[in-house]
């Protein structure tokens, strides 16, 4: 036995797209950094924190005023960006590879829905569970019911529009509006019989945002999205071979039913934990994969790390524009995701048209 | 070795094959032969462990109904008739996807090795939506090949399952996977193919099984399975065979003509 086997230095073959998605990392992780320190330095109202930014980088203290705005809300707001664009993007890209549609978006297809009406019947109803449950469930009880929501909306989303291990488009994205309304007219009858201070609560959080971001939210969210992200990586192979169909996935040795298992539930964990922190956040899921395949193809091994890292970017951007142009006032992010992302949409749709005339 | 006994698919209600009983050694090409709709792709998954069926299929004495993908994959890899894909993927990125279902590391190499096999040097940038059928057919068996290169591992045989995999390609490339899998055979594998080419059957095939309406009408050598009266009476169109004089093992089912009825 040698020790020292060594990769033989592998020649770089034409379509081979490995390199340039591994150094796509790298420029997304640069670019999250960035975007990063951007959304702690600006904020409303002028309270620039550049020079306190760069003050506790050279170990000075800062200002009371100074570490209560970085600490206890630029912060948490910026963490809760990532988490949530991380958990967009990647329950799009793994979705999309479940459903083998670059169409399939949690946002598009009524699973997000389905999350809002878990999150909405635990704002209204949350009061009547037993006190034991409610006291050990604690801030979690808003993200675990919209998990159960989205889980039962991508379960039933499969069965409906997959046959044979074959999605139809057009079942998808019709049973996708199906669900969206039916989920949304069960939300608009406890909508109509919450009080006053939850009509408040679901309202904001309804146009969805990532303002008012809290520690504790975060921390609501957290587990969720870390263990889904955590999963995200080992679907990788399994949704390569997805890609192939089933029965070839299955010839390839891959555990076909175990892939799509973990895929939805790891789609349902991460659009649940987003939407109930976030509320309706839409086309960051559909954006970002979509982008990533553009440009470094759609390895699995790669478009799931780099989506995590693209969508919590790009989601800390539109927050930085959603709290600057209509300073000081605040334009809530949905609006900038879909201004952005709508036409996009449109796009995507006007280059799969061939497939959609199926 | 592959053995399957007392085959009964179904799909929903429909019985497509009715108690087909089918071997194949290593060694040998083995083709599967019928007409459209007869079962031979029915069978391959069934010998593949695609689709659940009544019967047994035993392949190197691992029961396939009961294996784990990842047991099968390891030593048998399979070319389905038609092959869609999701997603932009280029030729070489197709072809890795077969090296994924074992120890991957330091095989990159086969990538193209196993494309010059198919002829599809050059090729390796291209995107695999954007290629003609013939020569997405044979990514696809490159892709196989990646995924089984060696013919004989750890002491035993690895199998080729092909359903059609010459049926969309010209002359030229029919011959060249069709050596493929003799060469394959040669060195020891097995290979199943399912084929519509009488002619190359004859010329390339150790054993030939000829199904018809779901049964197996017969199963040896080409010469003793391409009679004029089983294959008029499977294909329903009079076929008479010859042999060639050069060749005492090849034979060529000419003067077909429909059957006058
Ligand atoms: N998915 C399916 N659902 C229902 N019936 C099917 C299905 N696939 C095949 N069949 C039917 O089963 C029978 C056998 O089909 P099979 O695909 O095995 O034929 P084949 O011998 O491979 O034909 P071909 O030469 O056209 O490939 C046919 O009558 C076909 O209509
Ligand atoms: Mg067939």
């Amino acid at each position: 036995m040698t020790v020292l086997t060594q990769n033989p230095a592998r020649p770089h073959l034409a379509g081979d797209r490995s390199r340039i998605a591994t150094n796509m990392t790298f420029v997304l992780v640069v670019l999250l950094v960035l975007a990063s320190l951007f959304s702690l330095a600006i904020g409303a109202a002028g309270t620039s924190l550049w020079q306190g930014l760069s003050d506790l980088a050279m170990g000075r203290d800062l200002s009371l005023r100074d570490r209560v705005v970085l600490f206890d809300i630029r912060l948490p707001r910026t963490v809760m960006g990532i988490l949530v664009g991380a958990a967009l993007a990647v329950s799009g890209a793994v979705m999309q590879g479940l459903f083998r549609n670059p169409l399939a978006d949690p946002g598009i297809v009524g699973v997000s829905a389905g999350a809002a009406f878990g999150a909405i019947v635990a704002i209204v109803l949350g009061g009547y569970l037993p006190a034991a449950i409610a006291a050990s469930l604690g801030y979690y009880v808003v993200p675990a019911a919209a998990f159960v929501g989205s889980w039962v909306s991508t379960i039933i989303l499969y069965r409906v529009s997959t046959r044979k291990g074959r999605t139809s488009v057009a079942t998808m994205l019709l049973a996708g509006i199906a669900l969206g309304s039916l989920t949304g007219a069960f939300s608009g009858v406890l909508i109509y019989i919450a009080d006053d201070a939850q009509l408040r609560t679901l309202t904001f959080w309804g146009m969805g945002s990532v303002a008012g971001a809290t520690w504790s939210k975060v921390l609501a969210a957290l587990p969720l999205i870390a263990i889904a992200l955590g999963v995200a990586p080992f679907l990788a192979r399994g949704l390569n071979g997805l890609a192939l169909g089933e029965a070839a996935a299955s010839h390839m040795g891959i555990s076909v039913q175990r892939t799509k298992n973990t895929a939805i539930l790891t789609v349902a964990g991460a659009t649940g934990a987003a939407v109930a922190v976030s509320g309706g956040i839409g086309f960051v899921g559909i954006v970002v994969p979509h982008l990533l395949r553009l440009m470094t193809g759609p390895d699995h091994r790669f478009l799931l790390i780099n989506s995590a890292l693209l969508g919590a970017a790009l989601l800390l951007v539109a927050d930085v524009i959603s709290r600057t142009v209509i300073a000081p006032a605040e334009l809530p992010i949905g609006i900038v995701t879909a201004t952005i992302g709508g036409p996009f949409f449109f796009w995507v749709l006007l280059r799969q048209r061939g497939i959609l005339d199926m | 070795m592959l053995t399957a006994t007392g085959i009964t698919a179904s799909y929903g209600r429909r019985e497509v094959l009715h108690g087909v009983n089918f071997d194949a050694t290593a060694g040998q090409v083995t083709a599967i032969v019928g007409p459209n709709g007869s079962g031979k792709t029915t069978l391959m998954r069934a010998l593949t462990g695609e689709n659940v069926f009544d019967g047994v299929v035993f392949l190197n004495d691992q029961d396939v109904a009961s294996a784990k993908p990842w047991q099968l994959a390891a030593v048998r890899g399979v070319l389905p008739q038609s092959t869609p894909l999701a997603f932009p993927f280029t030729v070489v990125e197709v072809v890795r996807l077969g090296l994924a279902s074992g120890l991957t590391a330091g095989r990159g190499h086969l990538i193209p090795a196993a494309l010059d096999r198919v002829g599809l040097t050059g090729f390796e940038g291209r995107f695999y939506q954007e290629l003609s059928g013939g020569e997405q057919q044979r990514v696809q068996l490159a892709r196989v090949l990646v995924q089984v290169w060696e013919p004989v591992a750890d002491g035993s045989p690895r199998w080729l399952f092909l359903d059609e995999p010459v049926s969309a390609l010209d002359i030229g490339h029919q011959l060249q996977v069709m050596q493929i899998a003799r060469d394959f055979a040669n060195a020891g594998g097995g290979v199943v193919t399912v084929m519509h080419d009488l002619n190359l059957t004859a010329m390339f095939a150790d054993n030939v099984g000829l199904i018809s309406e779901g049964h197996m009408v017969a199963q040896g050598a080409p010469e003793d399975v391409f009679t004029d009266q089983q294959l008029s009476h499977a294909y329903g169109c009079k076929v008479r065979v010859n042999t060639a004089p050069a060749s005492g093992t090849f034979l060529l089912p000419h003067a077909a003509t429909m059957a006058a009825e």
